[in-house]
């Protein structure tokens, strides 16, 4: 039976299998704004789909497409609500009364170093951002946060030299930089957190002596029999071989 | 039906299935099930390429309706170069800031030119980890036959032999520069087991291990401070009067305008194909993968390897419909997750190959035992709660925090609920044919990454694409900057085009289409 408004089949009917999915079987279009104009959309479908649906060409917003480069960053609205938030623009759906505007590129600083030959990571933290410890404690770096990282809370331990902390907390973050344009002391919390991050990996972790003693195995032809034995097999004698792997 | 209705088998079902072990399938059965199931065999999809370095072997028609495309470029246009470098990398994903870093390192001049951003790539989706034999009861010699096994025997022994013995310098390269690898409480690397793999081999980092070695990689050619073009895209190579390669031209996205780079040597790190939606699939691929270094490499001569086979992820979210096609890592598998069809059963060993475990599930869909929803999709459950029942509350969130986030933005828990899956477009596993330096049979042509080909055989193990990108865009790079002082500067001509163009006219003619395709056509044109 085929549904009178979608043509599509009314599956429920015919088999217990199916999800329901009323926005499917009456399809509604919803108003949105998109960087201040109207458009009408189907309702649900992603942020960045409605930019194609809506005859937009996008080049600069658009990346992974799976919620992990941050190039989608952006800013928007729901009806009737003063609160501007932020979202990945790839994982966010539209609904009706809502506006947008994708984030454009911020000039934000980044500060260059070699993180291998750093003396004194802690410090130099203040010597790469001596903005870092200006915090005014305003928050809104964490409330701009679409990974719901605790960023303020981010920007402190690093100033404290909890680095281990910060590399923890910040594993989730995506580099959209939505942190950035909002703070009134002109830090970059997720340039910050990457370079604590990065020192922390670098400088404060142990080193695994596994992985040494692996190379210096390499190196040393320790498995050079092996390989012989394995490249002097035909298909035959080689598939065998793998079987027998478990 | 409502979904928490149907949900409700999973959870019944669970104890019972957590006493039951499943066999993998002997190598007959699984021989059978692919050659039925998986969509690498589905003829109709196929057809020979009907000119240049592969005439007459089969790809996707979507792909050979790409190789056999024109150029954007005619043979009067302006090849007075922009920027003169050693290095052109091509491609800002992991194999090209390896590339990219290593030449520089090396002491070449180095340009890394990209269509989007630096690092917009598949490799910062990665979220299973890295293969490396790091861990004493492992060899890079077991890494070498759970590949070769994988890939169904068709990988290129040298290059996957240099893959293996190179991961653990890899791995150190990585840490050193502060990639930050989960660890055991006595300070060795933390390794878990992949989907096809005798031992414990995958680092990781969470979830989001790719993520983080992108990160890093990208802040440090920012560091080195190495020339970047984003936003150009490659639409043409340029060829000495020997046929090698001698630069590229590029098309600014921005402004629309040509820019012509002359350089000693080319890497394309170009990555894959998913956006071309082969076989109708969704996919689980960044915005530009579209394979346009297959189609920059073929005019130039270069020959393709295993061109014929894709890797479609057993584990592609099916609902909600915003995330149609985004993975859904198969770590959950590693970890201990089931898959299960409409009637609560389990049908296949969930750490098999990708092939195995896709064609299984293609196969449950396609017999009536899969879960549909409206919008015409089906799949079957992917046990998610079963992780914290055998591992304890919070296993989830703590070991897949990317993915717990991904769902709950749309109301899903997936801790608490199952998840519907099915295999989505993933991986090309063939690519562009390279010797063990990475260069194509094109001279100063080089390609790494996703976009080379014959390492991975027919089947790509999980977690072997992170170390195949490092490894090969390091050895890419070193080459390539190892070169440079001792050679001059090739001329830059379009001849290959001309080649090209009379190949095809001799074999009938070019496709209507023009390449590379540089970004999907989503964009609607009306209404």
């Amino acid at each position: 039976m085929l549904h009178p408004l979608t043509g599509l089949r009314n599956m429920a009917q015919e088999d217990p299998n199916v999800i329901d999915q009323p926005e499917v079987m009456k399809p509604r279009m919803v108003s949105i704004e998109i960087s201040g104009k109207k458009y009408d959309v189907p309702e649900g479908i992603t942020v960045i789909k409605a930019l194609w649906y809506t005859g937009q060409e996008v080049v600069r917003g658009a990346g992974c497409l799976g919620g992990f480069c941050g190039a989608c960053a952006t800013y928007y609205r729901t009806k009737d609500d003063p609160k501007v938030r932020t979202c990945l623009a790839c994982q966010m759906a539209v609904q009706d009364g809502m506006s947008f505007t994708i984030m454009p590129p911020f000039p934000a600083r980044k500060a260059t170093y070699d993180i291998q030959t750093l003396k004194d990571p802690k410090q130099d933290l203040f010597n790469l951002y001596p903005e870092a410890p200006l915090c005014r404690n305003c928050n809104a770096c964490t409330e701009a946060c679409p990974q719901k990282i605790d960023v303020r809370e981010g920007v402190w331990k690093a100033v404290f030299g909890d680095f281990k902390s910060v590399s923890e907390m910040f594993m989730d973050c995506v580099m959209c930089g939505m942190c950035t344009p909002v703070c009134i002391a002109d830090i970059a919390p997720n340039l910050v957190a990457l370079y604590v991050s990065r020192a922390q990996g670098a400088h404060f972790t142990e080193k695994p002596l596994g992985l040494d003693v692996r190379i210096k195995e390499i190196q040393d032809g320790r498995f050079n029999d092996e390989w012989k034995k394995v490249l002097a097999m035909n298909e035959k004698e080689l598939a065998d071989h793998c079987a027998t792997v478990k | 039906m409502d979904i928490h209705a149907l949900q409700q088998i999973v959870h019944k079902t669970r104890d019972a299935r957590r006493k039951q072990a499943l066999p993998k399938f002997s190598p007959a059965d699984r021989d059978q099930l692919i050659h039925k199931y998986h969509p690498d065999y589905r003829a109709s999809a196929y057809r020979p390429i009907r000119f240049g370095p592969n005439i007459d072997e089969k790809t996707v028609v979507e792909l050979a309706t790409l190789l056999e495309g024109d150029s954007l470029i005619q043979d009067d246009v302006d090849l007075t170069p922009d920027y003169t470098t050693d290095v052109l990398v091509i491609g800002g994903g992991g194999a090209g800031c390896a590339a990219a870093l290593h030449a520089h390192g090396a002491g070449a001049k180095v340009m890394l030119a990209t269509k989007l951003r630096l690092g917009d790539s598949n490799s910062v989706m990665a979220q299973g980890g890295m293969q490396i034999s790091v861990a004493p009861e492992d060899s890079p010699v077991t890494h070498f036959l759970d590949t070769l096994k994988g890939g169904h025997m068709h990988n290129d022994h040298d290059l996957l032999k240099t893959m293996v013995d190179d991961g653990p310098a890899i791995a150190k390269w990585l840490i050193d520069l502060g990639v930050l690898f989960d660890r055991q409480a006595d300070g060795n690397l933390h390794v878990k087991k992949g989907g096809g793999s005798s031992k414990p081999r995958l680092l990781t980092c969470s979830d989001y291990t790719g993520l983080e070695i992108m990160r890093v990689l990208k802040d440090e050619v920012l560091n080195q401070k190495i020339q970047l073009l984003e936003f150009c895209a490659a639409v043409e190579l340029l060829s000495d009067e020997n046929g090698q390669c001698s630069g590229a031209i590029f098309k600014d996205l921005d402004n629309h305008r040509y820019v012509v780079v002359a350089a000693k040597s080319v890497i394309l790190a170009t990555g894959g194909i998913g956006r071309l939606h082969i076989q109708g699939f969704p996919t689980s691929n960044h915005y530009g993968a579209t394979g346009d270094g297959l189609c920059l490499s073929y005019r130039m001569g270069a020959k393709l390897a295993h061109i014929d086979t894709f890797q479609y992820h057993p584990s592609g979210a099916v609902f909600p419909e915003q995330l149609v096609g985004q993975l859904v890592t198969e770590g959950i598998r590693s970890e201990g997750g089931h898959l299960v069809n409409a009637k609560g059963e389990r049908f296949v060993n969930e750490l098999d190959t990708r092939d195995v475990v896709s064609s299984s599930i293609i196969r449950e869909c396609e017999e009536g035992r899969g879960i549909r929803t409206m919008s015409g999709r089906v799949g079957v459950w992917l046990d998610t709660p079963l992780l914290d029942v055998e591992h304890g509350p919070g296993t989830v969130e703590k070991h897949f925090p990317a993915m717990l986030m991904q769902f709950d933005r749309f109301g899903i828990d997936i801790s608490k609920d199952p998840v519907l899956i099915y295999p989505t477009l993933h991986y090309q596993n063939g690519g562009v044919k390279i010797d063990t330096n990475s260069e194509t049979n094109v001279k100063n042509l080089f390609v790494a990454g996703e976009a080379s080909g014959g390492l991975h055989g027919r089947n790509r193990l999980m977690g072997n694409s992170l170390l195949d990108l490092m490894v090969f865009g390091k050895r890419s790079g070193l080459t390539a900057a190892g070169r440079a002082g001792s050679m001059k500067q090739g001329k830059l001509t379009v001849q290959h085009l001309q080649r090209f163009r009379a190949d095809a006219k001799k074999h009938g003619n070019l496709s209507n289409v023009i390449s590379p395709m540089v970004l999907p056509a989503y964009t609607r044109k009306e209404s």
